[in-house]
């Protein structure tokens, strides 16, 4: 599967994840989203460049649990839970913030 | 003849039975989980750098680099060979034999 | 959960050369979802998973080193690696990645996850398991 944007081809898996994370950029992330009909505020991004950054570390996208415990530790505990991070990603955080981030589905996601 | 071998020592005995064929004059390339066999005190350090006298050992610089053994941890007189010098070595010799 | 079995995860081969060492990486994080008490054994071949300063970009193939750090968020706390195994390939800790995991009831203390332990004392632990997988 394909998408364009911007006169360029992105290549995505069969559930819409990007191919080649190195081809990722903002506006991507905010394709996605208007796919989705998700308007993407400063409170996504931040989710968003986020899941990036663990990505860049350690070479995985984080299970649910692991990255709610590590927004609250970055980020405050007023954002590392779930109901806070339901509502900004309704069809899961890690699932859905991953796909805009332009990394892999989650190790242990199905 | 180039021998190619891409087992590590520690869990096949492809090294070992490489350089029991191997004759005097012979290139032998590490490449993949072989170039564990390069590796300087180990227990099978002894086997290979006793055939460094008489053949001529080379390992993938790029699988070294990929398992994070450096240069200086190697058997001395092995010689580090790009993907480049792979090519070179198996068009230097008429017959190239890997022991997979 | 009613009750919490011990699961135990062997490594035993050289990371690159075969896909064991990433698929059991990732069989352990995700088997962390069941909140079970987990350890991780390097013996053999499979101390080399963990040997610092892996640069895969010459050769193409993903780098999952990186990811061994990422254990400790997944609450596996404990990489028991053999000491002999360690000796008879010329190595040390030294030459390890230091891996460590933070301690939540000790304000986020960094305490180091790699054991170093004897093949003899392997042996115990391994008979203690519940449940044993390898690598």
């Amino acid at each position: 599967m394909a998408f364009e944007l911007n006169g360029r081809t992105y290549e995505t898996d069969e559930e819409g994840y990007l191919a080649d994370l190195s081809e990722w950029n903002r506006e991507v992330a905010g394709y996605m989203a208007t796919e989705d009909d998700c308007d993407l505020s400063e409170n996504h991004w931040e989710v968003i460049n986020f899941l990036r950054e663990y990505y860049e570390e350690y070479q995985i996208a984080p299970a649910v649990r692991v990255l709610t415990k590590a927004i609250g530790k970055k980020l405050g505990k007023d954002k590392g839970n779930s109901k806070y991070l339901y509502e900004l990603f309704p069809y899961g955080p890690a699932k859905q913030a991953c796909k805009y981030a332009g990394l892999p589905k989650p190790t242990g996601c199905v | 003849m180039l021998h190619t071998v891409n087992k590590s020592p520690f869990e096949s005995t492809s090294l070992k039975t490489c350089l029991g064929l191997a004759q005097s004059g012979s290139d032998i390339l590490l490449i993949e989980d072989g170039v564990y066999g390069a590796l300087a005190g180990t227990i099978h350090t002894a086997m290979l750098a006793q055939a460094t006298g008489t053949i001529s050992v080379y390992a993938l610089g790029p699988d070294l680099k990929a398992r994070g053994l450096p240069e200086d941890r190697l058997i001395p007189g092995i010689k580090v060979v790009g993907y480049d010098g792979f090519v070179e070595l198996a068009c230097a010799n008429d017959k190239v034999q890997s022991w997979l | 959960m009613s009750e919490t079995k011990k699961f135990m995860y062997i490594n035993r081969r050289p990371p690159y050369g075969t896909v064991y060492p990433l698929e059991g990486l990732e069989v352990v994080l995700i088997g962390a979802a069941f909140e079970q008490e987990v350890c991780m054994v390097f013996i053999s071949d499979g101390v080399f998973q963990l040997r610092q300063g892996q640069d895969t970009i010459d050769s193409g193939m993903k780098n999952f080193s990186p990811t061994y750090r990422a254990l400790g968020d997944y609450e596996v706390t404990r990489l028991y690696v053999e000491r002999e195994s360690l000796e008879e390939r010329g190595l040390t800790e030294a030459d390890l990645m230091p891996l460590t995991w933070e301690d939540e009831d000790d304000d986020w203390a960094e305490k180091p996850s790699i054991q170093i332990v004897s093949r003899a004392q392997l042996s115990d632990l391994l008979e203690e398991q519940d449940v044993v997988f390898n690598f």
